[in-house]
């Protein structure tokens, strides 16, 4: 049974990108370790849907549970991208404050949040902002106590909007190539400001702009991960073995950084210039790099790590 | 209420608190001591630049350590949507403001909001809703999305939206919904002090995020909080 799973779910094979978010909580941690909270069994589903006549899941689009992570005790949560592009409603929103919560008490190694969403789901707008706020307030609260949480990002929704905001809170931050974080969406940019902002169809100009490979760059993400689960599972333990601690000095050095940033690459107008600056002898070839090459870009980076978040 | 007659209504001893580019920072003189405020006036949008002044405002006086309330006062657009601010890292900077906000609330400063005309989402997490408690004054309008918006991305008839949003809050915008989520805390009375009434706020903080229980008790957010007590519960089983 476990030799089964195992070989249905190998971490070599597996690409994150196209896994679900249950596939990929099973991949990434110890065999037959992880345990669901409010499983798809409790059907806690959402209360709201139904009067915008859209079909719900079981688990409203996030999994949550215990797990071993090399033997360590970890807290797990794992959105699914592909229900209603794993945005943040009331029962969603609950199950990650109610998780976090937990790990105040239970005290594991890490948390883990693999973040695959658009945002707010607009049908529940106001509980899942809210639950964004309650969920920056506990991750703070857990970071805290000395308890790392850690994010991943390589889904198919990439981290939009509040979970941005989210991933900004976190200890560390993975991301892989097609990991997009950002605020705004491509095509909320368009709507409100003109196709000349921001061409949401250009597709290259998306992942110049809010792809993994910038974010590491500029030290928006900490770790860099080739899409397989077991890239991402190597990133996880060692970015739970280094997270810094939440406090003035951190904070003070993420306001310099930032700042910093923004000074040196304030009148870009596009990643490519701001990786020229960064001493990128090709920037127009980044896109194109594979994981070993851009590691060593990446090396050579003078913004991408740092302990300021 | 205008930011002015507000600064007025909670420093009637006068205050040092100045609007630049839209972007509020300084202090009064407030209770035995003085009063922190920060925030975003006039409908201003609130990009990566704008959030790095209001956060070294929040970090500088975290350093002070005289823990002192600090005021988020909150008439903001939404999150400065453009090419430039994502490209900077605007949810690092976003991030970085709740968080300097959070770090202040745990080292001892009672941290409120004031939403006294529009925000909405991004600009509104990184500020109103990242302190412990969030007041607002009537006309005070919230939104994640105005109803319009939502209309075209849920492909359902405005009229028939309005009809939805007058028995169902949690999803349309305006401060009543919020209030029902749980997501603002009071509502205050722009006839009276605004002093005495700021005074009342923080002698009667929270100790813990009471929002889930809030919109319980209120009905906009009928299950957050039993979802995330099952979690709780369950987690704890081992």
């Amino acid at each position: 049974m476990a030799a089964d799973r195992a070989a249905r779910f190998d971490p070599d094979a597996l690409s994150w990108y196209e896994a679900t978010a249950r596939q990929r909580v099973l991949a990434l941690t110890d065999p037959g370790s992880f345990r669901e909270f409010l499983p798809p069994t409790e059907r806690r589903m959402s209360p709201h849907l139904p009067l915008f006549d859209l079909p719900r899941a079981f688990d409203d689009g996030i999994v949550v549970g215990s797990a071993r992570l090399d033997g360590d005790p970890v807290l797990v949560a794992a959105q699914e991208g592909r229900f209603m592009g794993g945005a943040f409603g009331e029962v969603h929103g609950g199950k990650l404050v109610g998780l976090l919560r937990a790990a105040l008490e239970l005290k594991p190694k890490a948390v883990l949040i693999l973040f695959d969403t658009g945002g707010v789901r607009l049908q529940e707008a106001n509980a899942g902002e809210t639950a964004i706020a309650e969920t920056m307030r506990a991750i703070v609260d857990v970071r805290a106590a000395g308890i790392p949480v850690v994010g991943l990002i390589g889904g198919r929704a990439g981290c939009y909007g509040g979970g941005g905001l989210i991933a900004g809170t976190c200890s560390r931050l993975a991301v892989s190539e097609s990991g997009r974080i950002s605020v705004s969406g491509p095509e909320v940019i368009e709507t409100n400001k003109g196709a000349e902002e921001f061409d949401s169809r250009d597709r290259a100009l998306v992942w110049r702009t809010m792809g993994g490979k910038h974010r590491r760059l500029i030290g928006g993400a900490d770790a860099f991960c080739a899409d397989t689960v077991a890239a991402f599972r190597a990133a996880a333990r060692d970015l739970v073995g280094r997270a810094p601690a939440f406090d003035l000095a951190t904070l003070d050095a993420e306001q310099a950084r930032l700042k910093a940033r923004i000074e040196r690459f304030g009148d870009c107008r596009d990643a490519t210039e701001v990786w020229a600056r960064l001493g990128v002898n090709d920037p127009d070839a980044v896109p194109a790099m594979d994981t070993p090459a851009f590691d060593e870009t990446v090396a050579r980076s003078p913004e991408a790590d740092h302990d300021a978040r | 209420m205008t930011l002015a007659e507000i600064l007025a209504s909670l420093f009637p001893r006068g205050h040092a608190v100045a609007v630049r580019d839209g972007l509020v920072t300084g202090t009064g003189p407030f209770a035995d001591g003085r009063m922190h405020v920060v925030g975003v006036d006039g409908d201003t949008p609130l990009g990566v630049d704008g959030a790095l002044v209001l956060s070294r405002a929040v970090l500088d006086a975290v350093r002070v350590g005289d823990r002192a309330p600090i005021l988020v006062a909150v008439d903001s657009d939404s999150q400065r949507m453009s090419r430039r601010d994502e490209l900077l890292g605007l949810n690092e900077c976003l991030a970085h403001l709740a968080k300097a906000l959070l770090l202040a609330d745990r080292a001892g400063h009672p941290t409120i909001g004031l939403i006294y005309g529009h925000s909405a989402a991004g600009a509104f997490i990184a500020t109103a809703l990242a302190t412990r408690v969030l007041a607002a004054l009537p006309g005070a309008n919230p939104s994640v999305m105005d109803l319009p918006s939502v209309a075209r991305v849920t492909k359902l008839p405005l009229d028939t939206l309005k009809d939805m949003a007058k028995s169902t809050p949690v999803f349309a915008p305006g401060l009543d919904n919020m209030v029902a989520t749980g997501a603002v805390h009071v509502v205050l009375n722009p006839d009276l002090s605004l002093e005495g009434q700021i005074r009342a706020v923080i002698d009667t903080l929270p100790a813990e995020d009471i929002r889930d229980r809030l919109g319980a008790e209120r009905g906009g957010r009928p299950v957050a909080r039993t979802v995330a007590a099952a979690v709780a519960d369950q987690a704890r089983l081992g």
